[in-house]
């Protein structure tokens, strides 16, 4: 694989430096058989420097959780080696099963296969609260 | 007539649909004979997986005043929940057999998780130290009662405003109406969260002050709800005995009272009200159970669909 040249696919940029394989691993991205280019320490005008994924492949997959780890991270989406789109990923509204909830005393605790769901509560501060319990988990550390 | 499938949070019924619920509470008040059969036929459940008499009596008896039957476990050694059946199949299993239900568990978000998986509607009857929200509609119906109206109100919260959930869901109730104020009076340990203050409060541009004195504000308040003081909440047993009773409602405390200020308490209490303020024309918390038990039945009335 061509690092630069992508033909059908996605890069995600602007990524943090050095959590580039916390998202690929929040994405699953072993999972996948298509090649994968982790670039590590780019340089970066806006940033000093910066981690960036390049993805040989069309993904039918749910990229606005990304917003949670890291709001900064663009998204281009590349087809026939042309950049079609390019989107800065929001914080969602809905975290999925994304976080687990640790309040002990929150239902989740205890009750087997519940979908651990949390609702962004205060976009500015990037508060989230537990659907159930309504306890924000403490804020990630940088 | 409102669509509401469960009721888990104050906050799931508007300004409008509280002011229904009301007006229907003061009908039965008014004239109970009118609803002595509405619910005949039908069956309220009452699922407690931790003890709670007062709350599982006043539902039964509005369910009872309502011409319907209760059926029911009031702690969770005695169910299935012992024999580790999740909350979601006993609502699952407890759904075919009774047509509306109310439920009380120690875990936070239980009866959420109920209402999602219940075919009939879910009530909850208290979640841990989260939401009661039906002792916020008996809150509510008093202060009507007792006010007129909810507008205008200057109202002072005094005790545990840390942990109290009471607390927390009457002030969730209470910033939707025009021109109220708050007066939180606890001590430093337990004071008002941060988080109530910048989502509740400040989002709502509400008025509030904090002290640690029940006295200084007292001639300004129009209604005094007073919380317990629990000993476990402290590091130490010398703070608590220190603060407990600067925290004690006396008759001589509400010298500069207005006439008619309201003092209100979820109960049961300790001894945060001293038994002499009972015969005080402001004491309205017995009051308070009463209406607790009509409030219910109209919410009973108003989620099984019936006029
Ligand atoms: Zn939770």
């Amino acid at each position: 694989m061509n690092i630069d040249a992508i033909r059908n696919g996605i890069v995600i940029d602007h990524i943090k430096a050095g959590r580039a394989m916390d998202i690929y691993k929040f994405l699953r991205l072993d999972e996948l058989d298509c090649s994968i280019a982790i670039i590590k320490n780019a340089s970066s005008e806006k940033m000093g420097k910066k981690d960036i994924i390049k993805i040989d492949t069309v993904l039918d997959m749910d990229l606005d959780a990304l917003g949670y780890i890291d709001p900064n991270i663009s998204v281009n989406i590349i087809k026939d080696g042309k950049l079609i789109e390019k989107r800065h990923v929001e914080l969602p509204a809905t975290l999925k099963n994304v976080i687990k909830c640790e309040n002990p005393r929150c239902i989740t605790s205890c009750e087997q296969e519940i979908p651990h769901i949390f609702k962004l509560t205060n976009r500015e501060k990037g508060v989230y609260r537990c659907i159930y319990c309504e306890s924000a988990p403490k804020q990630k550390s940088e | 007539m409102f669509e509401l499938k469960s009721l888990i949070d104050i906050t799931d019924l508007t300004p409008e649909e509280i002011d229904e619920l009301i007006a229907t509470a003061e009908d039965i008040i008014e004239n109970p004979d009118k609803y002595r059969e509405k619910c005949k036929y039908k069956k309220l459940a009452t699922l407690f997986f931790e003890p709670s008499t007062r709350t599982r009596l006043s539902f039964e008896a509005a369910m009872l005043e309502l011409g319907g039957s209760v059926i029911g476990f009031s702690e969770s050694n005695s169910s299935s929940a012992s024999k580790g059946e999740s909350v979601s199949d006993t609502v699952k299993v407890v759904s075919c057999y009774a047509d509306i239900i109310a439920m009380r568990h120690p875990k936070e978000g239980a009866p959420m998780i109920a209402s999602m998986r219940s075919d009939v509607p879910v009530i909850n009857a208290g979640d841990g130290g989260h939401n009661h929200p039906t002792q916020t509609l008996a809150d509510l119906l008093t202060i009507k009662r007792e006010k007129g109206h909810f507008d205008n109100l200057t109202i002072g919260f005094c005790g545990d405003l840390k942990f109290g959930r009471t607390v927390h869901s009457l002030i969730n109730a209470m910033v939707r109406y025009k021109n109220v104020k708050f007066v939180f009076i606890s001590p430093q340990e337990l004071k008002i969260p941060d988080y109530i203050k910048t989502e509740v409060l400040d989002a709502n541009s509400i008025q509030y002050c904090e002290t640690s004195s029940l006295e200084h504000y007292m001639s300004e308040l129009d209604i005094l709800y007073m919380t317990r003081v629990q000993r476990e909440r402290f590091f130490n047993e010398a703070d608590y005995v220190r603060l407990k009773d600067s925290y004690v409602l006396t008759n001589e405390k509400l010298q500069s009272a207005k006439e008619d200020m309201c003092v209100l308490h979820p109960l049961p209490r300790v001894n945060e009200i001293s038994v002499d303020v009972d015969d005080n024309p402001r004491a309205c918390y017995f009051k308070q159970v009463k209406n607790g038990k009509y409030i219910r039945e109209a919410l009973i009335l108003k989620m099984l669909g019936i006029e």
